[in-house]
């Protein structure tokens, strides 16, 4: 492919299912190099299987029903095992969930970060020590050259995780896939590993696709934002639109159920808005899934899934009754 | 409604806990620990006289030294007294260790390499190739160890090898399946997945990320393995199926049992010698268990 790709990471129609249940279903979205997408949504809603299939890593049970996936101008599902495995670690990282139990209990943290150098870049055993003190020291590990030598049941949980961070850019990544990268990690420690991701993604010009449910790290982290339910995307917007005005009533109930510290409320005398119901009571739905929660439901929601709707600044909401709504009283282009 | 700022950073450093002294604190608990210890000591004097034997007692242990039939106490030249080929019981004792570690540890190594490879492959790959390993793992334990033994010994001829080799080619199914169900649930782990999202190949994978993961109940098993060949090769040498030229303990006993009931201590020794040996086997696999089991670190 002689023309440079103008996205970096594309997802066509990405469906996967599982035996019984569709994790994902037909979710495009696309990430320009050096951009962060936050991909949101509640638990269960295919996130991380969106990521996973990226990565080529879902479980055997898992199937790839239909889509594409672009890295680069290259289809990654038509990959074979051996290119996936060059580009893992090297041109696509993730960063788990759990920084507990994701290093290796037996292997010192110096020698779970130099393998990944020596893999790819073919360092010699010294030369990858030696880089592997620079990643931890760009990581804010302090006394590098001493931790290297560390166990990771020597590191607290903010430690290990700027360790697996640590591995995850030693190659310098085109695109890094953190799933909730902080959902283990208390609220201080969030916030510096979080900080560091940012700098690290500006250091580097790192692409990042950023899996969260938490807002208040997507409004501060993200460039855009994907809201994902039920296995589809239902909105896609920039950072600024999105919050300023949240078009599906998905994202809207999100943003509503979100605690705001100026907000001045006390759980003895506001509750907390929240949206109704679960997202289990989408199965079996025939239209649109979030239809069994929606505030301003039509009976058309119910006869078949919205469509994608695009709209202007590459801004796309599956909901026709919002967009015909924002379309009627702020005259947006419908496209 | 502006963007929200929640996530200010604050002022905090998270120093892990202080690099503690880890090798020491792992020695610790080897010496902590009565059991292991008194099984190590036990284990040690052996094998420091299997080491030393042709120091110990120089000279062929199978040469007759002296008349026979003399009871430990008679003649100060020979203090566990002599067979009824007047063979120096002390020296066939000292000599017999070896042959009884030697088959041990060997047929505990063709065991543990047999049975971590079919057992890691097994657990690894899961699916059709897991059915088929484990159909064979099955088959294997089905059979009795000590008749598969002496099935494979009678068709080759009784040397120390094939001893070995029988004894490994029995026990394996233990290690596989010990392996196979570690490997099964490992391989599901979170460094494992993130292993795999640094592109790491199977093969990697297996060894330097499962298996040293997996090691500790291997290492456990091991020793009782130890413990079991040795009784299995005592067991065949009492039936005669053993090296002649080789001096072991099971091969004295089955020598004496003719002189059972006028000179017992000729069986009784080398009796002794193999029950503090399997037991020191034993008592360090249990310390290794309580000090290898995560659960029980504090």
């Amino acid at each position: 492919m002689s023309q440079r790709p103008t996205n970096l990471l594309e997802v066509d129609k990405l469906t996967v299912a599982f035996p019984g249940h569709v994790a994902v279903r037909e979710a495009s979205f696309a990430i320009a190099p050096a951009e962060t997408l936050a991909l949101v949504g509640e638990s269960g809603c295919g996130k991380s299987v969106t990521a996973f299939s990226v990565m080529r890593l879902l479980p055997t049970t898992a199937r790839v029903a239909t889509g594409r996936i672009l890295f680069d101008g290259n289809d990654l599902l038509a990959a074979s095992r051996a290119e996936m495995r060059r580009l893992r670690g090297r041109h696509i990282s993730l960063i788990q969930q759990e920084p507990m139990t994701s290093l290796n209990p037996v292997l010192s943290v110096g020698v779970q970060i130099g393998e990944v150098l020596r893999r790819h870049e073919r360092l010699s055993r010294r030369a990858a020590r030696a880089r592997t003190v620079e990643l931890l020291d760009l990581v804010k590990i302090p006394d590098a050259h001493r931790r290297v030598d560390d166990y990771p049941h020597n590191l607290s949980g903010g430690m290990r995780q700027r360790v697996m961070i640590a591995m995850a850019v030693a190659c310098r990544p085109k695109l890094l896939i953190a799933d909730e990268p902080t959902t283990a990690l208390d609220v201080t420690t969030q916030a510096q590993v979080l900080d560091l991701l940012g700098d690290l993604r500006r250091e580097l010009s790192m692409a990042v696709l950023l899996i969260t449910h938490d807002l208040g790290v997507v409004a501060q982290w993200a460039d855009r934002i994907a809201v994902m339910y039920a296995g589809r995307i239902v909105e896609r917007a920039s950072i600024a639109p999105f919050f300023a005005k949240p078009m599906h009533p998905y994202s809207h109930g999100l943003l509503g159920a979100r605690v705001d510290v100026d907000a001045e409320e006390h759980y003895l005398t506001d509750r907390l808005t929240e949206i109704p119901g679960s997202v289990g009571s989408a199965a079996g739905e025939a239209g649109c899934s979030f239809a069994p929660r929606c505030p301003m439901v039509q009976p058309s929601c119910r006869v078949a899934p919205p469509p994608l709707l695009e709209l202007a600044d590459g801004r796309a909401v599956a909901c026709p009754i919002t967009v015909a709504q924002a379309g009627a009283t702020h005259g947006v282009a419908v496209g | 409604m502006s963007t929200p700022d929640l996530t200010t950073p604050l002022p905090v450093t998270d120093l892990g806990n202080r690099a503690a002294p880890r090798k020491g604190r792992r020695l610790r608990a080897f010496v902590r620990n009565p059991t292991f210890v008194a099984g190590a000591i036990i284990l040690g004097f052996v094998v420091l006289v299997a080491l030393f034997a042709d120091l110990l007692c120089p000279g062929d242990p199978q040469d007759m030294a002296g008349p026979p039939l003399l009871w430990p106490g008679d003649d100060a030249e020979f203090p566990l007294g002599t067979d009824s080929l007047g063979r120096n019981v002390l020296a066939l004792l000292v000599h017999g260790s070896r042959a009884s570690l030697l088959v041990g540890i060997s047929a505990a190594a063709i065991g543990l390499a047999i049975g971590m490879v079919v057992g890691s492959v097994a657990g690894f790959f899961g699916g059709w190739v897991d059915t088929l390993l484990t159909r064979l793992i099955e088959l294997f334990q089905t059979t009795p160890t000590f008749l598969l033994v002496v099935v494979i010994v009678a068709i080759r001829e009784p040397s120390l090898q094939t001893i070995a080799l029988a004894i490994g080619l029995a026990s394996w199914p233990t290690v596989a399946r010990l392996v196979r169900a570690q490997f099964r649930s490992l391989r599901e782990s979170d460094f494992v997945v993130a292993a795999r999202s640094l592109g790491y190949s199977r093969t990697r994978i297996i060894v330097q990320e499962i298996l040293p993961n997996a090691l500790p109940p291997v290492i456990v098993a091991a020793s009782v393995m130890i413990a079991n060949a040795i009784l299995t090769e005592a067991g065949l040498s009492f039936l005669n199926m053993r090296d002649p030229n080789v001096v072991s303990w099971g091969g004295m006993i089955g020598d004496s049992r003719d002189q059972l009931r006028n000179a017992w201590f000729l069986t009784a020794l080398p009796g002794a010698a193999i029950a503090a040996t399997v037991l020191s086997l034993n008592l360090v696999g249990d310390g290794l268990n309580e000090i290898l089991n995560p659960r029980s670190d504090p």
